[in-house]
């Protein structure tokens, strides 16, 4: 006879820490492409997406989340992905956004 | 009558002054502290174009040397008007008007040029941030005076390993009776991130903000570059408290909205961007001159557009951050075009 289950959980917390993740990565990213920080979060990218528009992929927020330490599942998204180049096309700030997505596949595989 | 009141040593006063003087008039500065130069004289080195402001400021003051300036120091101003009533129009057409100096002195003159400035928000009223509570807690304006010290450090005297920034204190913010948008204190904290990269290289730098506002010239290719060059997260969310860990750093929260989640994180060194807000002669200028005041408390122009130095009361006019936030280069160029307006008005009154 098993312990009754009464349906609690413990919660993971929800925060992003920085004083736990590991930056390591990001950093490395960011050596390699500089201007993989220089993201001014217009959403642009997200908008022209053509992975976006039929999936829930959205590249500004896992870009964002990979430079706040978080990789967990960056990969995979990454892989939704189709190197369509669109993305770069619009960013005001010129950034390889292709770029970033294929350093980020590169980098992150082991997350 | 020739004299023209200047109240305020400060840039856009200091400017005002010197150009007045050009046109042949008698301007007298009144200053309320023991030197010329404002603000001015706690800033170290000036957004965008990292320029001294020591180098700014003895321009400002030879200028005032050369063109023989008379001032008044340790001498402040008690109200518009002798009386503390509106000077009438038939007063100000005879070219009469006098203001209530400190003392009981009564100084007359043919118009007053306010330039009176802002004061620096008091960041311990947000009390939620730690200022003056915790040891590691600075404002902007302390940052200004340790690099004019010759370094910035902890209170211990060891370097930072983590800073981060908070922007908007004392600015867009109810709670503090601080509705309005300071606008230099986002260029303020981005040109300090960068400088605290020039001290610290390996420490890590986040600047915390709700909108970045980078109206400037070279503002926004500034706050590039301190993304990619001198490499400082930038986080949107308003951090919500700072609080002290046992080890005796200070632990912040906020909402990284960007990406929908809380975020925390323990820092070696706080710095609050800290507001401009209405200077605090404003409101008695305004009760002893029957001027209007902004809902903010500044002085409130005439006209935002054609009249943005034009008080509405005849001989008064306004130069710099007493009207509004500003930077120095545009109190610079208020102090001058405040100086045309008087030579206008004077002008007129002699025809």
């Amino acid at each position: 006879m098993g312990a009754i289950n009464f349906g609690y959980t413990v919660s993971a917390a929800r925060a992003i820490d920085l004083d736990r993740n590991d930056l390591g990565p990001a950093r490395q990213i960011a050596a390699e492409m500089p201007e993989f920080a220089a993201c001014i979060a217009c959403g642009g990218c997200t908008a022209t997406c053509t992975a976006g528009a039929l999936t829930n992929f959205n590249f500004r927020m896992v870009q964002t989340l990979v430079r706040r330490g978080e990789y967990a599942g960056a990969w995979r998204e990454m892989n939704k992905c189709m190197l369509c180049g669109k993305c770069r096309l619009v960013c005001p700030r010129g950034i390889n956004t292709r770029g970033v997505v294929r350093l980020i596949k590169r980098k992150l595989g082991d997350y | 009558m020739k004299r023209v009141i200047v109240i305020g040593g400060g840039p856009a006063g200091m400017q005002a002054a010197v150009a007045l003087k050009a046109a042949g008039l008698e301007p007298v500065i009144v200053e309320r502290s023991d030197a010329l130069g404002g603000k001015l004289r706690d800033w170290h080195n000036l957004f965008p174009s990292a320029t001294p402001a020591r180098e700014v400021l003895d321009g400002l003051r030879k200028a005032v040397e050369m063109a023989r300036v008379e001032v008044l120091l340790h001498t402040e101003v008690e109200g518009l008007t002798p009386d503390g009533s509106k000077p009438s129009v038939e007063v100000a057409l005879a070219g009469g008007h006098a203001v209530q100096l400190s003392g009981g002195r009564k100084l007359e003159a043919a118009a007053v040029v306010v330039a009176s400035g802002f004061d620096v928000f008091d960041a311990s009223l947000k009390e939620e941030y730690g200022y003056r509570i915790y040891d590691n807690v600075f404002t902007t304006v302390d940052v200004e005076r340790m690099l004019n010290e010759g370094g910035v450090a902890l209170a211990d005297g060891s370097a930072p390993r983590r800073v981060a920034f908070v922007h908007c204190v004392g600015s867009r913010d109810e709670k503090v009776n601080q509705k309005h948008c300071s606008k230099v204190c986002c260029v303020t904290a981005v040109k300090q991130a960068m400088e605290m990269r020039a001290l610290f290289p390996e420490a890590d730098i986040y600047n915390f903000y709700m909108d970045i506002r980078m109206f400037g010239p070279g503002y926004e290719e500034l706050y590039q570059r301190a993304q990619q060059e001198s490499r400082v997260n930038f986080i949107r969310g308003r951090v919500s408290e700072a609080s002290p860990t046992i080890d005796g750093r200070i632990q912040i929260k906020a909402e990284d909205t960007l990406v929908g989640r809380p975020m925390k994180m323990s820092v070696d060194m706080l710095v609050l961007a800290v507001g401009m807000k209405a200077g605090s002669s404003c409101e008695k200028f305004a009760r002893t001159a029957d001027a209007a005041l902004s809902p903010n408390g500044f002085l409130a122009p005439a006209d935002l557009f054609s009249g943005c130095v034009a008080s509405g009361v005849p001989g008064v006019f306004y130069a710099g951050a007493a009207t509004a936030p500003k930077t120095i280069g545009e109190s610079l160029a208020e102090g001058s075009m405040a100086a045309c307006w008087v030579v206008e008005y004077l002008d007129t009154l002699a025809k």
